[in-house]
């Protein structure tokens, strides 16, 4: 069972993977590597770590997934195409980009027989095996108690280091992304009816409610000025 | 299935994560693909900690998990600044800095 449950979680990790280098919509590559990730999470659990393929669900499918469909949902799923607009279309099929294109394919082939000729080469004959030996337990390998185990004592410096590395990185994301106040940026909200300057006494909804037109004007651009927080 | 096998599919998601970085030209992809690099390296980590029956190889691959949600965060930092600044979202044009 255990090799069928291999195979099926190995063609979703190749093909996920597949489909996050080939497809030209980023929000399907996006969509393409969760289907890798969980994929690779089943991989994990057959491999005996449980509290690795958990993390891998819940912090990369979950969280760091969710980053990336929002700021792809900003951005905007066509990025791919705007330089190619901005060029005029010189860059979709030109080819220097074709060559490029295929020269990456590839070293990209270079790179992975290297890879599978020192991986699979070598002299190690416990790959061939199929791992140490495993007992199950609370305490067994691959267990949260095992892994906060290691953690919080053989590699406590390196947990602390990994904390210290996200509280920079989160500070450095938020400043980053920061709206910048001295950035000249046009207003991209939408007018509303009454931002709209009419001429006076032209039968407006906004004097027939008794709101001055005049203040129109007045009233867009403190409207602009609120809006300014978020 | 022996531990070969994991390390094949680790080798090949690690070479397709790097033709992906080399061919895409969307930043937002190219990090998509040095996730997909950096899972391959978890996937061997992790085949190799399961063949010593040692759980080093496991904190290593949290820790590569940790570094990757940084990369993350700030990548997606850049680029929704640079999107601020309407600037091209494609890395062949952003190269200013080289010259």
């Amino acid at each position: 069972v255990s090799s069928v449950v291999f195979f099926i979680a190995a063609i979703g990790v190749i093909g996920g993977a597949v489909g996050v280098v080939v497809l030209r919509n980023p929000f399907y590559s996006v969509l393409a590597l969760v289907v890798h990730l969980l994929s690779l999470a089943v991989l994990f659990l057959l491999l005996r770590s449980e509290f690795v393929a958990a993390v891998q669900v819940v912090v990369y499918a979950g969280a760091v997934m969710v980053l990336y469909v929002f700021v792809v949902a900003y951005v905007g799923g066509e990025g791919e195409t705007i330089g190619a607009r901005l060029r005029g279309g010189l860059a979709g099929g030109g080819p220097i980009a074709s060559g490029l294109r295929l020269g990456g394919a590839l070293v990209g082939g270079a790179l992975l027989v290297e890879l599978l000729i020192a991986l699979l080469g070598t002299g190690l004959k416990a790959i061939e095996g199929h791992g140490a030996g495993y007992r199950p337990g609370p305490h067994a390998y691959g267990t949260p108690a095992y892994i906060g185990n290691l953690l919080l004592t053989r590699f406590l410096l390196v947990f602390e280091v990994a904390s210290f590395l996200l509280l920079v990185a989160a500070v450095g994301g938020v400043v980053l992304a920061r709206r910048r106040g001295g950035i000249a940026e046009a207003p991209d909200e939408d007018l509303r009816p009454l931002d709209v300057r009419r001429p006076l006494l032209t039968g407006t909804m906004a004097e027939a409610v008794g709101v001055a037109p005049v203040g129109a004007d007045g009233a867009a651009g403190e409207r602009t000025g609120g809006g300014q927080g978020w | 299935v022996s531990i070969a096998w994991y390390l094949a599919v680790s080798a090949i998601v690690f070479a397709l994560g790097a033709v992906g970085v080399m061919t895409r030209r969307n930043p937002l992809v190219v990090l998509l693909c040095l996730e997909l690099m950096l899972n391959g390296a978890n996937l061997a980590l992790i085949a190799f900690a399961r063949m010593w029956g040692n759980g080093d190889g496991q904190i290593l691959a949290i820790v590569v998990m940790t570094v990757a949600a940084c990369e993350v965060c700030i990548g997606l930092g850049m680029i929704v600044a640079i999107y601020r600044r309407r600037l091209p979202i494609d890395v062949d044009e952003l190269r200013e800095l080289q010259g």
